[in-house]
């Protein structure tokens, strides 16, 4: 019995020498293998008496088994420790960076735009837009500024080479009076008109150039006609967009009279910031008013029953106020060391 | 702009109201207050001294030791190296103790070892001037020892205005002095005024030959008046407070008289005019000499006033160089006329100027004013130049003068329209606090405007002198009440942000660019001769619309290489502007532009960022192309060889959506590379920004179960055979069970017979229904090559 107990443990000890997968497959073979020292003992079975075989056989196969399971835990180890290297040999360097196209951006003024238009589309503004070649009708006349209205003056218009009836807009104003064409002449036949609510941001051009002026910049203008429509409603709406706008209740919003020949009464609105590095100073940042009613009716509209509030926005200076920024300028030079701060 | 001494407002009416609450008052109201800015700097401690005595000064050539008389009973030595210190002279001093601007304070001291108890003060060194050439001297009857700022009225403030053009009534010191009244309820005191009788009989006859145009005109010569007397101080400073230089005391007085009452005046000398004064339109030919200098021949439409033998004056705009006064003068011809609006508006603008005369014509006078102006001036006159005066003759046109019609006010519309809750009696206050005549009908308000505004003609201009004068801060503002109904939230269009971020997703930055270009951008990128011209360009890079986004993106290319931007990604969505019909009607774009809506994009530089693990390569037409399908995906986009100004002749394409096309993509052509010192070739493309927007919904199919077949087919086909073409005969050919075709290699050189290139496919087969079996897939994969033998000249890669 001793030498079974003793071929355990010198299998045993042979295993856990084998330090790799060849060794180890030559050390089974040594015990397990065709004229390995178990299977010899098993051969040696068939010279005992029979009850002497009995015995002797269940001690044998005991021993076998036992040293098979001592063989299978060694593979066990060795495959464990195989991996443990494999995976320490495949170590990253998690910090070096990652690989693929750098991200671009959209233009700071877009980033206000599509801002402005996301606020207002929550309460129900359609977006509108217009042509930037106007006609004088449409920029001027149809707004209630008649040819040599001092107001004309007001706003340096440039005008395309030999003509004096077109022009580039110079304001976002004349898309009121297409959205009001429009919108009257859709519902023509009905009896009651639903509400005109639209947003039309766009490019706009006046003969200016300085540090705080450039001959194209952007204005949004916003329109809302109704049966009921009141300047109460136009402060609320711009009050409630302000404070949307630069995400901050701390924002001191005033209406200042004021003139344009299209809105009648008109206004303009200063903002001040109640802290940061604006603190206090009362800036203008929207001109607007109730629709004057030669507008409403140069729109299609029936100017007793409805009225209506416009009002212009400068998103290039919201832009400036947002994000800090110093020179209009900047906006149109297209340096990507400027643009790639607004991703 | 309306310049003005807060002083001098305050002579009218006078709040109780500090300079900063009077200006909020102002602004508040509609008359924007630009700015506020202390007449003097603030200073202490100067009066005004008299010179008695002046000896050289012992240790310095360019000193002097001045006795002053400063009213305290003995002289002050003072040392002073002014070159204009005399004796007699008065002039300000600041003693020892005072406060000079700058917080400098004058302590007695000795000058070169002598003492010195204070100093003598130049203009500059008081704040009031850059004057420095020598101390400012002050009047003979200056009083010694009062102090300088109470004697030169310093503690003022000069008041700008912008004023918007409806409120004409408020250029003048009465016109905002009768503003604050109303706004405040304190009392206002006009200009004194009195009417001058005539001690002469002498006249001029005035004939109205245009009265639609001048309906009033008043004239008054007055004889004898001495035009060398002196302004008087107030009034110099007056007028320099209000932003008009002081030249001699006539015109003076007609500008001061402007800037009190509104009403602008001219002097004529009434030596230099002959007849009778016509109110008339030019003759044809006529000229003019102006007082500026300029020689203008007036615009048959534009008023003269003139003599029996010539034009004398552009009316209400500026009067003529023969006929005007100068020192020399003995006798004048006063005017005070009304003219129209309509017949003074865009006339000096037409001539290349403004005058303070203009702008107040053309935005309205009041037309009852012209009388008491005169009045006014001619008692100016008299004070200060002396002279007898003749009578006012004044001739009028009734019916051309214009009217003052009653306007109705439904007080039920006014609270509608603005959204507060006033009552009809506080209204009828308002109107009449500016001087508005109201009478109540009970269900409406009857107002009549006075002749001062020329604002007032319809009901809304009357609600908005209820908002102003409630205070618009006294509206309420209100989260507005309307209807709940959704708008639209089509999938038939994305919106352009949808497109913008996908670019900006694929690493492009957008830009904006200006919309008017350089001519030859519109040449070399386009060929295009016939740009749509600007009239009036600011400068000439920036003369012709723009028919095409891409050369805006070279030149932002351009100026980035200049600032070292290896790399460049750029859009921009924009219009363009085209020379082409576009269909018309009422509320269509101005007739023979079209201006689309478009979307470019450049690429410059390598393929990706400088990075570790990747080879760099330059951007090249594919990499490109691969982000305009992206953006356009799933719907497939055609191309088609191109030749274009801007593009490499062999590496453009048009762009196809549909079999329409929408656009083009290429490389620069190496020229303009070259030319614009771009480096490497950019790559860029250009699309309609509408086509790009479409979109349509998606429809789901069947999946199949069944196992799917993958064949790889590498075809060798002629150089000249494209790949869409190859692409397509395979399509063409494929039975169902070919579900999806893909080119995944090109390859050209060793093995390949020249003039030949191998092009590698994948075929993917798959059946809905069973599983397909070889001799099939064998089967579909013969038919194809046998089709593009025949189709293309291809065969298979061995």
């Amino acid at each position: 019995m001793d030498n079974l107990d003793q071929l355990i443990n010198e299998a045993r000890a042979a295993f856990a020498a084998a330090s790799d997968g060849a060794a180890l497959e030559q050390a089974k073979a040594r015990f397990l293998g065709k004229s390995g020292l178990v299977t010899e003992q098993l051969k040696a079975l068939g010279r005992l008496a029979p009850g002497e075989k009995r015995e002797r056989g269940a001690a044998v196969n005991r021993a076998k088994a036992a040293i098979e399971a001592a063989l299978d835990a060694r593979r066990e180890r060795l495959r464990e420790a195989a991996l443990d290297a494999q995976l320490a040999a495949e170590r990253l360097d998690v910090t070096l960076p990652g690989r693929g196209p750098a991200p671009g951006g959209l233009h700071p003024v877009s980033r206000t735009l599509e801002r402005i238009e996301r606020l207002f589309h929550s309460i129900g503004f359609a977006v509108a837009d217009g042509p930037e070649i106007e006609t004088d009708w449409h920029n001027f006349t149809a707004l209630n500024v008649p040819p040599n209205h001092p107001a004309r003056s007001m706003q340096d218009t440039f005008f395309l080479e030999g003509r004096d009836d077109i022009l580039l807009r110079t304001h976002t104003s004349p898309v009121q009076i297409r959205a009001m064409l429009a919108h009257a002449e859709r519902y023509r036949a009905h009896d009651v008109m639903p509400d005109l609510r639209i947003i039309a941001p766009g490019r706009v051009y006046r003969v200016d150039s300085d540090a705080t002026h450039s001959p194209m910049f952007h204005q949004v203008e916003g329109l809302w006609v109704g049966e009921r429509v009141s300047f109460a409603d136009l402060k609320g709406v711009v009050a409630d967009f302000l404070r949307r706008f630069f995400e901050t209740e701390a924002l001191q919003i005033r209406f200042r009279p004021s003139f344009f020949p299209f809105t009648e009464p008109s206004a303009e609105i200063d903002a001040a910031f109640m802290s940061g590095a604006l603190e206090g100073r009362w800036l203008e940042v929207a001109g607007c008013g109730m629709v004057h009613p030669n507008v409403l009716r140069a729109g299609g509209m029936d100017a007793e029953r409805y009225t209506g509030f416009a009002f212009g926005f400068g998103p290039d200076r919201l832009t400036m106020l947002r994000y800090g920024v110093g020179d209009l300028r900047l906006f149109f030079e297209g340096d990507l060391r400027f643009l790639g701060q607004f991703r | 702009m309306m310049q003005f001494s807060e002083n001098w407002l305050r002579t009218f009416v006078n709040p109780p109201l500090d300079s900063a609450a009077l200006a909020h008052l102002l602004t508040m109201a509609g008359l924007e207050v630009e700015e506020t800015r202390p007449v003097a700097p603030s200073f202490t401690g100067v009066i005004v001294a008299q010179i008695i005595e002046t000896e050289k000064h012992p240790n310095a050539d360019k000193l002097k030791l001045c006795k002053v008389d400063a009213g305290a009973g003995e002289l002050l030595q003072i040392v002073c190296g002014a070159p204009n210190a005399a004796v007699g002279m008065k002039v300000p001093c600041a003693k020892a103790g005072a406060k000079l601007p700058g917080d400098f304070a004058i302590k007695a001291a000795k000058l070169r070892g002598v003492e010195s108890f204070g100093m003598l003060c130049s203009a500059r060194e008081l704040g009031l001037s850059d004057d420095h050439a020598g101390l400012l001297p002050l009047p003979e009857n200056a009083p010694v020892g009062a102090d300088i700022r109470a004697y030169l009225d310093l503690d003022d403030t000069c008041f700008e205005i912008k004023l918007t053009p409806n409120r004409a009534d408020c250029l003048s010191l009465t016109g905002v002095a009768r503003e604050v009244a109303a706004l405040t309820g304190a009392p206002f005191t006009p200009a004194p005024l009195t009417l001058i009788p005539p001690v002469t009989g002498v006249r001029r006859a005035i004939a109205l030959d245009a009265p639609e145009a001048c309906p009033r005109y008043c004239g008054r010569i007055i004889g004898g008046v001495n035009a060398r007397a002196q302004t008087p101080g107030w009034m110099k400073d007056r007028l320099q407070r209000s932003g008009i230089r002081a030249i001699h005391a006539l015109v003076d007085i007609t500008n001061y008289v402007m800037l009190e009452l509104g009403q602008p005046l001219h002097v004529f000398d009434n030596t230099r005019l002959s007849g009778a004064i016509h109110v008339r339109l030019p003759h044809p030919g006529e000229t003019l000499l102006l007082l500026n200098g300029q020689i203008v021949e007036p615009a048959p439409d534009t008023l003269l006033i003139a003599d029996e033998t010539r034009a004398l004056a552009l009316a209400g705009i500026m009067g003529g160089e023969e006929s005007g006064v100068s020192l020399e003068t003995t006798e004048v011809f006063l005017e005070s006329a009304f003219f129209a609006p309509e017949a003074v508006a865009g006339k000096a603008r037409a001539c290349g100027f403004a005058s303070d005369a203009s702008h107040r014509f053309e935005r309205g006078v009041d037309f009852q004013l012209q009388r008491p102006a005169i009045e006014r001036a001619t008692q100016l006159i008299l004070d200060i130049c002396g002279g007898m005066p003749g009578p006012v003759e004044e001739a009028r046109s009734d019916e051309n003068l214009p009217r003052r019609d009653e306007v109705r006010l439904r007080p039920a519309r006014a609270r509608q329209v603005l959204g507060i809750d006033l009552d009809d009696d506080a209204m009828r206050d308002l109107l009449e606090r500016v001087h508005l005549k109201v009478r109540d009908l009970a269900v409406e308000l009857r107002v009549t405007p006075p002749a001062f505004r020329f604002d007032i003609d319809i009901e809304e201009d009357l609600i908005e002198e209820i908002a102003r004068l409630h205070g618009y801060d006294n509206i309420p503002a209100p989260v507005p009440q309307a209807g709940l109904s959704m708008l639209a939230a089509s999938e038939s269009s994305r919106t352009d942000w949808d497109v913008r971020h996908l670019l900006a997703g694929r690493g492009f930055q957008e830009v904006v660019n200006f919309a008017f270009v350089e001519e030859a951008w519109e040449r070399d990128f386009r060929g295009n001769a016939n740009p749509i011209r600007l009239a009036n360009p600011i400068a000439s890079q920036m003369s012709v619309m723009r028919s095409s986004l891409i050369p805006g993106l070279i030149a932002n290319l351009a100026s980035n290489r200049k600032r070292q931007q290896n790399r460049v990604r750029l859009f921009e969505t924009g219009r363009c502007f085209l020379r082409r019909e576009t269909p018309g009607g009422k509320n269509s774009a101005a007739p023979g532009f079209d201006q689309p809506r478009r979307l470019a994009a450049l690429a410059a530089g390598p393929v990706l960022p400088e990075q570790w693990g990747e080879t760099a390569r330059p951007v090249d037409f594919h990499d490109l192309k691969g982000d305009l399908e992206t953006l356009f995906a799933p719907r497939p986009l055609g191309f088609e060889p191109l030749a274009a100004p801007a593009l490499h002749p062999g590496r453009a394409a048009a762009v196809l959506l549909d079999g329409r096309r929408i656009g083009v993509i290429g490389e620069i052509h190496p020229r303009w590379v070259q030319y614009y010192e771009l480096g490497s070739a950019p790559v860029v493309f250009e699309v309609d920004l509408d086509a790009a927007l479409a979109a349509s919904r998606p429809e789901s199919g069947e999946i199949s179960r069944m196992p799917a077949v993958l064949r790889d087919l590498a075809l060798v086909v002629p150089v000249t055979v494209s790949a869409e073409r190859t692409l397509n005969a395979l399509r063409e050919a494929a039975p169902e069970i070919v579900r999806e075709i893909d080119l995944f290699d090109v390859y050209q050189g060793q093995g390949i017979e020249p003039g030949h290139k191998s092009l590698a496919f994948r075929i993917f087969m798959q059946d809905t229904l069973r599983t397909l079996e070889d001799a099939e897939v064998d089967e579909t994969i013969s038919g194809l090559l046998r089709h593009i033998e025949h189709a293309v000249g291809g065969r298979l890669r061995t």
